[in-house]
């Protein structure tokens, strides 16, 4: 049974229509990405699936259970973790009283979450700057600190939402070696929204393309490179 | 906390439980009065300085319970431990009326800080007319004899009634301490950083925002009590006042905001220097009604343009503390 | 309760709503455009009025008169004040900005006290002590002049936004900081000359309001709060939105003053207030954002 499964979710802003009907499930323990032009609707779909937006129409399940009418608070509860485009440190506190944050989520006791935290910020490499105010943070490591917050709520399914972007070629590939690993040791499910595709490429299972706020292709990353419709309308069809 | 804060606190302790045999009377009712503004400034703190939600009209929790354990007393002889019950759950009421208006409503920043001055100027002015307890002619307790001290009724000593006030702060502080290392304080911390991303970590942002409003106006209930038997005289006019909300605010603004010693710090020195200063003036013989206020605002001022944080930050990193101390 | 009184209530409090409603469109200009939380907005009206009286008592001059050198006045204290004292506070975090104003309305409220004392003053001109008789209304003289300058404060105002190029850029500015800067507005001389309109529309309705009521210190808070309740209910942003504003409140001021009792007629406005908040935050006229 997929771990996420949406179904025609739907969306319009003032008779905008920024999604349309789009369905698409990911199995537990895959990493599968969203790609799209800009303007596809892709975050709007994460909005959808985080409980940050409800849909218009469709649903959106969960391990077998409806989550599209609940907050995102609950959904997190029910094991979604999500990144910010924009990513939103708890600027005056220090990486890890941010990311003790995430971890208190599945303890009340702040010592036991402390020591996740700790866990947590071992494995995204930010240990070492554990006591710094998130605010002088480098925007490399703000966007592992967004991951490290998320990924200590102990998600079963972790949402990204472009998390590369405006990272160098070899932090890009350092932050690829995580989800790897962590998905390999865990078995966590990695839903990713990306353009940077070096990542797409390295991390994806399984690649939905969204245009227009419609699905317009689904599949293994080897046949969305060479799909028409995908070629057109966003990788280009490469040197004449 | 590091050696040397244990060091400071343990003679700050012990200045402050000694103090009535070492201090004449006039000081030993300034430092009462320190320690009521320490009190109502740290409860004030739990809303602000935790959860970010900013309330200009604190006073109307200290007047609220100062009537309710009074009005009980004049008319039913009852005495104010009990009263105290009927004081924290009214305060806890408003409170909760207060906070699921704002939150449920979304309204939050400088319209919050005007919801709360409407409520309290609209009760100050519904006191006014309320002819059981007073209305605008004020509220009277009889003063009881002063020589023998009687707990039960909140009759005695001077010196009675500044231990009161200082084992309040004292519950005060502690409570604090142990709120901010709690879940609900780091909750409180994040919705006041971020209240998206919070959501996006599983807080019920809802929920919290309401328990920091609850256990403000609920801890500053005993203020109220406290004020009632400490006076024997309530008005509307000046329990209630905006004047008293902003005094209340005075002392964390100027200490620290969010901070644990913030508020005993700024409510010190603003009633030190303040009451200096009614020295200085009645000694010059420029007493005129309003220097002191105009001195609260010079220092306000002075605070909010050039040590923003408060000045506890800065005074904790030169005694050796921590810039952190007690976050 | 006869229809005279009822009538003679509502059109008294009405033209008061008037010169309130100046003294709101000077809050919707400082706060709608500069964004600055004006705290201390009854306290520069109390300024106004107590300059007002004091060149009554002083100088004999007729506050008609002095109306324009007080709006002068105030729109140079209002530009000083903006550019050189709150102008850094905009990056900082708001409640930085709310205590500077505290601050600031503590000090003009007991500065005021200190110098002029607790007990009210007030300036009574002679020529302004018969009412007007309407058939059965009799409409107050002083209040009929207060609002016509009122009136023909806010007109000015208003053709200043509407017609002017620096009117223009101003509400630019208000609808898209960013925007603005971009095309090479400059912001912060343009902030500067708003909040002097601005404390120039405070300096006008202060001088206005002598005539309608005694001056205490006491009144700064009451007006800083009222003004802010006519602003949220007629609708941030909406500059004729705080004129209606103020005249609505000043008629169910009046109206409550008379019906209930009077020292309770102010609870009305924050009752109201409250509702605004809660169902209609843009206000009656504001837009929604």
């Amino acid at each position: 049974m997929a771990l996420l499964e949406v179904r025609a979710i739907a969306k319009s802003f003032r008779g905008l229509k920024a999604v349309g009907g789009v369905s698409f499930a990911v199995a537990p323990g895959r990493i599968a990405a969203l790609i799209g032009p800009n303007g596809a609707g892709k975050t709007t779909c994460f909005n959808m699936i985080a409980g940050a937006l409800a849909p218009d129409a469709g649903e959106v399940r969960f391990a077998g259970a409806r989550i599209d009418r609940l907050r995102p608070d609950q959904i997190c509860a029910a094991g979604i973790g999500r990144t910010f485009q924009l990513v939103k440190p708890f600027a005056a506190l220090s990486v890890l009283d941010n990311v003790i944050v995430g971890a208190l989520n599945r303890t009340r006791r702040s010592a036991e979450a402390r020591a996740r935290a700790l866990e947590v910020l071992e494995q995204l490499g930010l240990a070492g700057r554990r006591d710094q105010p998130a605010a002088t943070l480098t925007l490399a490591d703000r966007k592992r600190l967004e991951v490290a917050r998320a990924l200590a709520t102990g998600p079963k399914l972790l949402l990204l939402d472009e998390v590369m972007a405006g990272l160098r070629p070899t932090e890009v590939d350092q932050l690829v070696a995580v989800f790897r690993r962590i998905n390999g040791e865990t078995g966590l499910t990695i839903l990713l929204i990306e353009h940077v595709m070096r990542a797409v490429m390295a991390l994806a299972r399984e690649i939905h393309v969204l245009h227009h706020g419609e699905l317009i292709a689904s599949g293994a990353p080897e046949e969305i490179v060479r799909h028409p419709a995908v070629l057109a309308c966003y990788l280009g069809a490469g040197p004449p | 906390m590091n050696r040397r804060a244990v060091q400071w606190l343990g003679a700050l302790a012990a200045l402050l439980i000694a103090l009535p045999a070492l201090a004449g009377s006039y000081l030993l009712s300034l430092a009462t009065l320190i320690l009521f503004f320490a009190y109502t400034g740290q409860a004030w703190n739990v809303m602000m300085g935790f959860a970010g939600q900013l309330s200009l009209g604190h006073a109307l929790y200290v007047g609220v319970g100062a009537y309710a354990a009074a009005a009980l007393f004049v008319h039913f002889g009852i005495g104010p431990w009990a009263g105290l019950w009927l004081a924290l759950a009214l305060c806890a009421l408003l409170g909760a009326a207060i906070g699921f208006l704002a939150f449920r409503f979304g309204i939050s920043g400088v319209y919050f800080a005007l919801l709360t001055i409407a409520f309290a100027e609209f009760t100050r002015i519904g006191f006014e007319h309320f002819d059981w307890v007073g209305a605008s002619g004020g509220l009277f307790l009889k003063v009881a004899q002063r020589e023998h001290t009687d707990l039960v009724n909140l009759r005695g000593s001077p010196a009675m009634f500044y231990y009161v006030m200082l084992a309040l702060t004292a519950a005060a502080f502690g409570f604090c301490a142990w709120l901010a290392r709690s879940r609900a304080g780091y909750y409180w911390l994040a919705i006041r950083e971020n209240e998206e991303a919070a959501q996006a970590l599983g807080i019920h942002t809802f929920r919290y925002k309401m328990l920091a409003v609850l256990v403000s106006s609920a801890m500053t209930a005993p203020a109220g009590v406290f004020f009632a038997f400490y006076y024997n005289n309530l008005f509307p006019e000046q329990i209630f006042n905006i004047s008293r909300s902003i005094e209340i605010i005075l002392g964390p603004i100027i200490g620290g905001l969010g901070t644990l010693f913030g508020p005993i710090l700024g409510a010190a020195v603003l009633t030190v220097l303040a009451d200096g200063l009614t020295e200085l003036v009645a000694a010059v013989g420029w007493e005129v009604p309003g220097v002191k206020q105009v001195f609260y605002g010079v220092v306000l001022l002075g605070v909010v343009m050039f040590l923003p944080q408060g000045i506890w930050p800065a005074l904790a990193r030169r005694l050796g503390i921590g810039a952190s101390g007690g976050r | 309760m006869s229809l005279d009184l009822v009538a003679n209530t509502v059109i008294g409090g009405a033209l008061t709503g008037l010169v309130y409603g100046l003294m709101a469109l000077g809050l919707s200009v400082i706060f709608g455009v500069v964004r600055v939380v004006n705290f201390a907005h009854g306290e520069m009206m109390t300024i106004a009025m107590y300059a007002t009286v004091a060149l009554f008592s002083a100088l004999d001059l007729d506050p008609f008169v002095a109306v324009v050198p007080i709006a002068a006045a105030f729109f140079a204290a209002g530009y000083l004040l903006q550019a050189g004292l709150i102008n850094p506070f905009i990056t900082r975090p708001e409640h930085s900005q709310f205590m500077l104003l505290v601050a600031l309305a503590i000090i003009i409220v007991n500065a005021l006290l200190m110098a002029f004392g607790p007990d009210a003053r007030t300036a009574q001109l002679d020529y302004l002590l018969d009412p007007i008789e309407l058939g059965p209304l009799l409409i107050d003289r002083g209040k009929l002049a207060a609002a016509a300058v009122a009136c023909v404060a806010s007109a000015a105002l208003f053709a200043f936004f509407r017609y002017t190029l620096t009117g223009t850029a101003i509400r630019a500015c208000a609808d898209n900081y960013l925007g603005a800067a971009v095309v090479g507005i400059r912001i912060r001389h343009l902030y500067a000359l708003t909040f002097g309109l601005g404390a120039a529309c405070v300096g006008v309705a202060g001088c206005m309001m002598v005539l309608l009521v005694d001056v205490t210190p006491a009144l700064g808070p009451a007006y800083t709060l009222l003004a802010f309740v006519i602003v949220i209910v007629g609708g941030l942003g909406s500059l004729t939105g705080a004129l209606l504003g103020g005249v609505l409140i000043g008629v169910s001021e009046a109206l409550a003053g008379v019906l209930f009792v009077p020292s309770a007629k102010s609870m009305f406005s924050f009752a109201l207030l409250v509702l605004v908040l809660l169902f209609r935050p843009q206000g009656l006229l504001g837009r929604r954002t």
